[in-house]
């Protein structure tokens, strides 16, 4: 699929169809968990819970790992990973700091200070110069 | 039908927490609320008797199985739904079906395919703007048509689609002959945004400088404000802050001459840029 205009902007990983055909089974796992139950059967066992769904290997282990950005680079989408991390009793500025390398608290921090500023993060270039 | 005006709000999960667990006086939280209680002032006072609320699921309601781009809830009830963390302790919310039906014919004769949706829970998008508004009331003091707008599968319908569709919900309105139709007083609310992004190594992005060029154009100059591109939302406002297309429909709802009867902006809430802002029609 061709390049979009959007695809220069960092650490962004904007939720089209190239990501949603290949998160399709991760994010279907995920919205299983907005059921109580389906969070008790996953907490109980989750290897087995997750075998039901069809996740690639690297799937499979991001989320066994509970890696925050390589479950976007694999296809998730923020709102599904989510309530992975709810389900874990994390909150978004866990989830914000993980995945931008920094503590709960740093995160936390940036933000009161107004957060993470537009100038230099526009684009890879303005980025890296 | 009188409308009384339109209201734009951000529907940071983090605000309803606050709210459901009493934490509306903490230090962090104070300044917020204190910002909004002129807001809910006026909402007290113009107290309309319904709300169409134009809004986006988050993987509740609909996943990823089914997306639709616009959808018009025709219930007469919407219970809370379960986001993955249960769901919030707020009242059901009570829907107007007469009116709701009323929109949906009108809209998808006025070339506006909505999908039609009677079983509906709805999630923080719309509940959250209730206890912005509301505060936290044993009964909604309005009922409410939800409108429900894709903005998660990208891409988002654009600026200028909202914004006719919110014409379009105008004109609907002025033609509801319903048995209340003489009395009945109407809000329309835009929600989500401001700048955020919830994802990625950018996770974190403010941009105060686009949301207040945002409202003001929003007020001022849609015609041009609703051309913004999807990457411009992205690249300047976030991932996430392409949710404020949904106020473009809160927008064409109004007459094209508003007056701005009240913004507050306010950093951070969570992970975001708040703003809010309410509009009436400048010749009322």
């Amino acid at each position: 699929m061709a390049d979009r205009d959007y695809d220069d902007i960092p650490g962004t990983y904007v939720f089209d169809g190239r990501r949603a055909r290949q998160g399709r089974a991760l994010n279907a796992f995920c919205m299983s968990l907005n059921d109580a139950a389906n969070r008790e059967r996953f907490q109980s066992d989750e290897k087995a819970y997750l075998a039901g769904f069809g996740l690639s290997d690297a799937q499979t282990r991001a989320v066994l790992d509970r890696d925050w950005l390589g479950l976007l680079q694999l296809g998730g989408n923020i709102y599904y990973t989510f309530k992975l991390a709810a389900v874990d009793g994390l909150t978004m500025q866990h989830l914000g700091g993980a995945m931008s390398d920094m503590s709960r608290d740093e995160f936390a921090d940036m933000m009161i200070g107004g957060g993470r500023p537009i100038d230099g993060n526009r684009s890879s270039q303005e980025a890296s110069p | 039908m009188k409308l009384v005006g339109g209201l734009g709000t951000s529907h940071v999960p983090a605000v309803g927490a606050a709210i459901d667990t009493g934490q509306q006086a903490d230090p962090y939280w104070a300044p917020y609320f204190e910002k909004i209680e002129p807001a809910r002032r006026w909402v007290a006072d113009a107290d309309p008797d319904v709300c169409i609320v134009v809004y986006n699921d988050h993987a509740s309601a609909f996943s990823l199985e089914l997306v639709p781009t616009f959808a018009i809830g025709v219930g007469s009830r919407f219970g809370p739904a379960d986001e993955g963390y249960g769901a919030r302790p707020v009242p059901d919310v009570e829907g107007h079906p007469e009116l709701a039906w009323h929109l949906a014919e009108s809209l998808i004769l006025d070339e506006f395919d909505m999908t039609i949706v009677a079983e509906l829970e709805v999630d923080h998008g719309l509940t959250v703007p209730l206890s912005v508004m509301y505060d936290q009331p044993d009964r909604w003091p309005c009922r409410v048509i939800p409108i429900c707008v894709n903005v998660v599968q990208y891409p988002p319908p654009t600026g200028k689609r909202c914004h006719e569709l919110g014409r379009a919900i105008r004109r609907a309105l002025e033609s509801y002959d319903g048995e209340d139709a003489a009395t009945l007083t109407v809000m329309v609310v835009g929600t989500g945004g401001m700048s955020h992004q919830l994802q990625g190594e950018r996770a974190g992005l403010v941009n105060p400088e686009f949301d207040a060029a945002f409202l003001d154009q929003l007020v001022a100059e849609p015609e041009q404000g609703r051309l913004r591109p999807h990457v411009e939302y992205l690249r300047e406002a976030g991932s996430e802050g392409i949710e404020l297309v949904m106020w473009y429909v809160m927008r064409g709802a109004l007459d094209d001459d508003v007056r701005e009867v009240y913004r507050q902006y306010h950093v951070p809430t969570s992970n975001t840029g708040n703003g809010l802002i309410v509009l009436e029609n400048a010749g009322d």
